[in-house]
């Protein structure tokens, strides 16, 4: 099966590992992974902020760069889910909409492509220590990716899964809301951080690189000694 | 009131909020009480989803046809004994009560929970024209006598605790009982008989009217709308042009969805239907009844693409939801409609002069979304208002815009992009210590005044994917 690994570009700049990982992933289980370069941002920091036309150009530039793919899959609810919102941006323009379509049908999350695709439950993976999950508004919500990343979860060896209290609570992220309403997120944030310090948890575990990057952050400025990860990397360690 | 309450801005309301620890404690603790009644009503229901969708149908099904229902509705009403009023804006639904008052010689008027009236700022009105005006439900009564104004739509005192309210009887009502809310609420009780006795008119809102019978219905669980209604001679409903449903069977299902997303109750301890007014072999109703449909800026709505925010219940399940909404409380948001739906609502009635913050003030976590009983797209509302702010009000800065072209061509020119992060680590070195940024220039200050921002890596992904695909090509 050949599949193009849609990076993100948070992943593609902040944390390679992330998308080592994923590679690593999908070639274990038989996937032939290839990464277009012409690839640049989903255009969600754009379209989400009310800047219809300037998401626009970014998501045209993405539609090209998959073209040729396969199969799409990325690291990211979220930015999965944008791809998947394409169809709709792009109405007033049916050619594109229908290249649009094309790439929509294709893309995954990494999870749900695991589970959903691959049909694997078991990657094989084994990661010792006692961690926490948070779901993402996106991936859950919106995506509606709910069980993959818990059955894979639950699936690794040595990991101590212990439930995040209001897991589906919002981390505060939402793109330039963390900057605009940063008095608003930073509280949302907190509150999150609690919530993770009353699990005990060693690892927090997302599947947004976003989310993550933002809890992360919060946690680092309390001291907090949680350290966080992206799915995928769990998943990779054996 | 009016819609706009307040005369804060944005940034000052959003502080005040987040720097009230009892509002917040408050409301935090509603909201947890709500969320869970939720979903246990939800799950004992069974097939929950079906309902949400059988509940979209109805609605946009009546707002497809909604001219064809209110001429059916005002027909009933009429011929039941009652007079229609179709007020185009609020200052013609406000004179027209003003009159009913000044021909009935009407002295006191009670009135049981309504937002329409607190949205057409009925109070005011009826208060300018000479008549003591009294709210009957305890809530709006608290907020009445505190001179506050609403924070949420089903329980309007929701920011308030059982001390503050005592101290508000204690002063107001020279109260001198504990903050047990069983003994606040026998006292309100009490002091309200008097009011009931002694008022010359009643005023309820509408939860639903239903057109095939031309009922008002009142959905409440204190059972003070019952008084409203049957003590003082004249009554007036009020409500917004968009309450409305086609037939008896079509309420019993949004009243299930109402009551189950609004608290968690399988029903509220009184439904309420109001028809006409009091026939020859009848012993009670009013003399004199007088519906008054409110537009207000609804029928403008019709028909764009923000139409499904008039399917709206008001039942706050998406506020209750909302963690925004959580952490800075209703008044935030300076509109009597808060929350998600305020947000959506708010700047469509109101325009977005007062208001163009509001759809900003969310993450677009779509909870509201999830948790709306006949599934309103809120965040997806709350995106085409970000659009009209941005692409037809220009409401933004300059600086923003500059920005957004900027990531326009930065995204869709992979050689400025790959150009960029490559140069992200040495452009932010400056402000880097242990592969961290605590304290960030420009645009980076929101995020670092929060939390911690991390170094740009090293090496990027693609160099690393480009690096592996040089060596397997040896
Ligand atoms: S938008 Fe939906 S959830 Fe919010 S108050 Fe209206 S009906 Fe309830």
């Amino acid at each position: 099966m050949k599949v193009s690994l849609f990076i993100t570009c948070l992943c593609d700049t902040f944390t390679p590992d992330v998308g080592k990982d994923t590679v690593e992933l999908l070639e274990r289980f038989g996937c032939e992974v290839d990464f277009p370069a012409g690839q640049t941002c989903c255009g969600q920091p754009a379209y989400n902020s009310g800047y219809k036309s300037e998401s626009i150009k970014a998501m045209k530039q993405m539609i090209k760069a998959f073209e040729q793919a396969e199969y799409v899959v990325g690291p990211s609810g979220s930015c999965v889910h944008m791809l998947k919102e394409y169809p709709k941006v792009l109405a007033d323009e049916p050619e594109w909409a229908k290249r649009a379509r094309k790439l929509a049908d294709k893309t995954f999350e990494l999870t749900q492509f695991l589970v959903d695709v691959l049909k694997v439950e078991d990657v094989g993976s084994t990661f010792t220590g006692t961690a926490t999950y948070h779901p993402s508004c996106h991936m859950t919500r919106l995506l509606g990716v709910k069980d993959a990343p818990r059955i894979l979860l639950e699936n690794v060896k040595g990991l101590n899964l212990i439930e995040l209290p209001m897991k589906e609570d919002c981390c505060g992220f939402g793109g330039t809301f963390a900057v605009k309403n940063s008095h608003i997120s930073g509280q949302m944030v907190q509150e999150k951080a609690e919530h993770i310090e009353e699990t005990k948890a060693d690892y927090l575990i997302g599947g947004d690189m976003g989310c993550v990057m933002n809890m992360g952050g919060r946690l680092r400025r309390n001291g907090q000694e949680v350290k966080f990860l992206h799915i995928a990397q769990v998943l990779n360690t054996q | 009131m009016s819609i706009k309450i307040g005369h804060k801005l944005y940034a000052e309301r959003i502080q005040d909020g987040l720097n009230n620890a009892f509002m917040r404690k408050a409301v935090s603790s509603a909201q947890g009480r709500f969320r869970s009644g939720r979903l246990k009503a939800a799950e004992e229901l069974g097939d929950w989803e079906d309902w949400r969708t059988l509940g979209e149908e109805i609605r946009s099904h009546t707002m497809e046809n909604l001219d064809y229902y209110l001429h059916q509705l005002s027909e009933q009403v009429e011929k039941r004994g009652g007079t229609v009023f179709f007020a185009e804006t609020a200052k013609e639904a406000n004179e027209y009560i003003q009159e009913i008052a000044k021909k009935r010689q009407a002295k006191k008027v009670v009135k049981s929970k309504s937002m329409v009236t607190e949205e057409i700022g009925l109070n005011e009105a009826l208060e300018k024209s000479g008549c003591e005006v009294v709210e009957s439900d305890l809530g709006e009564w608290i907020l009445q006598l505190d001179e506050d104004p609403p924070s949420h739509i089903v329980t309007p005192a929701l920011h308030k605790n059982k001390e503050q309210i005592r101290e508000t009887f204690r002063k107001k009502k020279g109260y001198t009982g504990s903050d047990d809310p069983v003994e606040l609420a026998a006292f309100a009780r009490e002091q309200l008989r008097q009011d009931f006795l002694e008022a010359d008119i009643g005023v309820t809102g509408c939860n639903f009217a239903v057109a095939e019978s031309g009922a008002i219905t009142l959905v409440t669980n204190e059972g003070n709308a019952r008084m409203v209604t049957s003590l003082p001679d004249t009554q007036i409903s009020v409500m917004g042009m968009e309450r409305i449903v086609p037939t008896w069977e079509d309420l019993e299902v949004v009243v299930s969805l109402l009551t189950r997303a609004a608290v968690g109750q399988k029903l509220t301890s009184y439904i309420t239907a109001l028809t006409g007014t009091r026939l020859e072999d009848e012993v009670d109703g009013p003399e004199d009844f007088h519906l008054v449909i409110v537009d207000n800026g609804r029928s403008k709505i019709l028909g764009t693409e923000f139409q499904s925010a008039l399917h709206c219940i008001r039942c706050a399940a998406c506020i209750n939801a909302c963690p925004v909404y959580r952490h800075v409380g209703g008044h935030s948001y300076g509109s009597i409609y808060p929350g998600p739906i305020g947000a959506v609502l708010t700047p469509l009635l109101d325009g977005y002069d007062d208001h163009k913050d509001l759809p900003y003030a969310s993450t677009l976590c779509a909870a509201c979304t999830e948790a709306c009983p006949v599934k309103i797209p809120l965040h997806e509302h709350l995106i085409r208002h970000r659009e009209i702010i941005v692409e037809r009000e220009k409401m933004t800065t300059k600086a923003e815009k500059m920005m957004m072209m900027g990531f326009a061509k930065w995204a869709s020119t992979p050689a400025a992009y790959k150009l960029s992060t490559k140069m992200a680590r040495t452009t932010l070195k400056p402000w880097t210590k242990e592969e961290y940024i605590e304290k960030g220039p420009g645009p980076m200050k929101g995020w670092t005044e929060q939390r911690d921002f991390p170094a740009p890596s090293k090496e990027r992904f693609r160099d690393w994917y480009q690096k592996r695909e040089q060596r397997s090509d040896q």
